[in-house]
């Protein structure tokens, strides 16, 4: 309980401990306190870019997959109107295809009977004066009335 | 109790003595074996318990510190590190929050007192037995485990500090502006005797507190142990009885423990700004 020379003895080795302390402990500690705190910092906002980065593409993504969307439907839809207009286009063909057919038969019909036609006048014809020429053996002279049996034929 | 021919009052006085080391009144340098003999070595004598625990106890604070600091880095700490980070961070804290001026000192200083103070102030939670114990079977007379309980420690921790308020103010203020904040205030210039009363004992207030407080609080703590280990003498009951108030009083002390490790480091911090500060 004196107070003697441990009083000197405490306050050197108090100011020795100090010195340590200021010179090999504290500044070391609160140095890698000071590069944890920038470490983590950074990998905070390197997380919260990350996040942002993946929020853009999102939004980047979706906007993508709707423009898709939107053309392959405008796609479908032009292929349907042309399918529709080349069904419709083979429709017309066809029935003026047809409608050509039939014409080119009724004339090949036509030009038959006109043919037959012809052929039944002239035999008609043939048939009436050798007819008229067997009742009018005598009478009739094939010269000379050749023009009244040609009359007779045209009038067939 | 220790030797079992002491009474009660020796016990007690046996407890409160360091193991002195200093002139003998027959010439020769030697341990005291009294108290009266280590009262007659006067100023030149040192205690070599209280002076070796603590040197003991600093040596062991700063070995642990310098190995977390010698490993630290910016990566996930181990135990040690995170634990001397933990100390390191609060004292950090401590430190800002009260102390606005600039001085790489501060910081370790106070990390210093802090840890020194409460690693030697747990050494009251020892049973107060044990190692006087051990040092009576080394042949020693005494030895007083905590050296706070020795004003020798907290005053000359406490005169330490105050070196250190006289000094930074001069640095920070001059010769002039020392001497004026201890002159020209609170009165002005004409009330020159009442300032310097006033500032005077405000200043001196300052280290005599912080030691008085420390070594008051350890030493009564230390005082109530000794007082309950002399019930262990009283049979079972008293006995029995005096293990519980022991235990209750063991752990109501670590929080006297740390808090006064704290204050001790909080007003030193204040006391260092105030030093710093133009105007206070």
């Amino acid at each position: 309980m004196n107070i003697n020379a441990t009083l000197i003895g405490q306050s050197i080795t108090f100011f020795v401990f100090v010195w340590f302390c200021m010179k090999y402990v504290w500044p070391p500690i609160m140095s890698a306190l000071g590069e944890r705190k920038k470490l983590i910092a950074d990998g905070l906002a390197a997380g919260e870019r990350g996040k942002h980065e993946l929020e853009l593409a999102e939004k980047r993504a979706k906007e993508d997959l709707q423009t898709a969307k939107a053309k392959a439907a405008e796609i479908v839809a032009q292929a349907e109107k042309r399918a529709g207009v080349m069904v419709e286009e083979a429709r017309t063909n066809a029935r003026a295809e047809g409608e050509r057919l039939v014409a080119a038969a009724q004339a090949e019909i036509e030009r038959e009977v006109n043919r037959a036609r012809e052929q039944l006048r002239g035999q008609v014809g043939a048939v009436a004066v050798a007819g008229a020429s067997r009742i009018l053996k005598r009478e009739i002279d094939a010269k000379a009335h050749n023009d009244v049996l040609n009359d007779v034929i045209a009038q067939i | 109790m220790s030797t079992e021919a002491l009474t009660s009052s020796e016990y007690i006085k046996h407890h409160l003595q360091n193991l002195t080391y200093g002139k003998l009144p027959d010439g020769n340098w030697g341990l005291a074996h009294s108290a009266e003999e280590a009262k007659e070595m006067g100023f030149w004598a040192i205690n070599l318990d209280t002076l070796g625990v603590s040197v003991v106890l600093g040596v062991v604070f700063l070995f642990l510190f310098r190995t977390a600091a010698k490993y630290a880095n910016a990566g996930i700490p181990g135990g040690l590190q995170n634990f001397a980070e933990w100390i390191v961070e609060f004292i950090d804290t401590s430190v800002r929050g009260s102390f606005s001026g600039r001085n790489p000192l501060v910081a370790p200083l106070a990390l210093t007192i802090f840890a020194w103070i409460l690693l030697m102030n747990l050494m009251d939670l020892l049973p107060i037995d044990w190692i006087p114990q051990l040092a009576h079977m080394a042949g020693l007379p005494f030895f007083k485990v905590v050296p706070t309980t020795d004003p020798n420690t907290t005053f000359g921790m406490a005169l330490s500090v105050f070196f250190l308020v006289v000094y930074y103010s001069i640095k920070m203020k001059g010769i002039g502006g020392f001497v004026g904040e201890l002159t020209l205030q609170p009165f002005g210039k004409f009330g020159l005797p009442a300032n310097i009363f006033l500032e005077g004992v405000n200043l001196i207030a300052k280290p005599v507190s912080l030691a008085l407080r420390l070594f008051g609080n350890m030493y009564a703590g230390e005082m109530i142990f000794i007082l309950i280990a002399l019930m262990f003498g009283g049979g079972i009951g008293v006995g029995l009885f005096g293990g519980v108030l022991q235990w209750s009083w063991a752990v109501f002390h670590i929080l006297i423990v740390i808090l006064q490790a704290f204050i001790f480091m909080t007003l030193t911090i204040v006391y260092l700004d105030m030093a710093h500060q133009e105007h206070h």
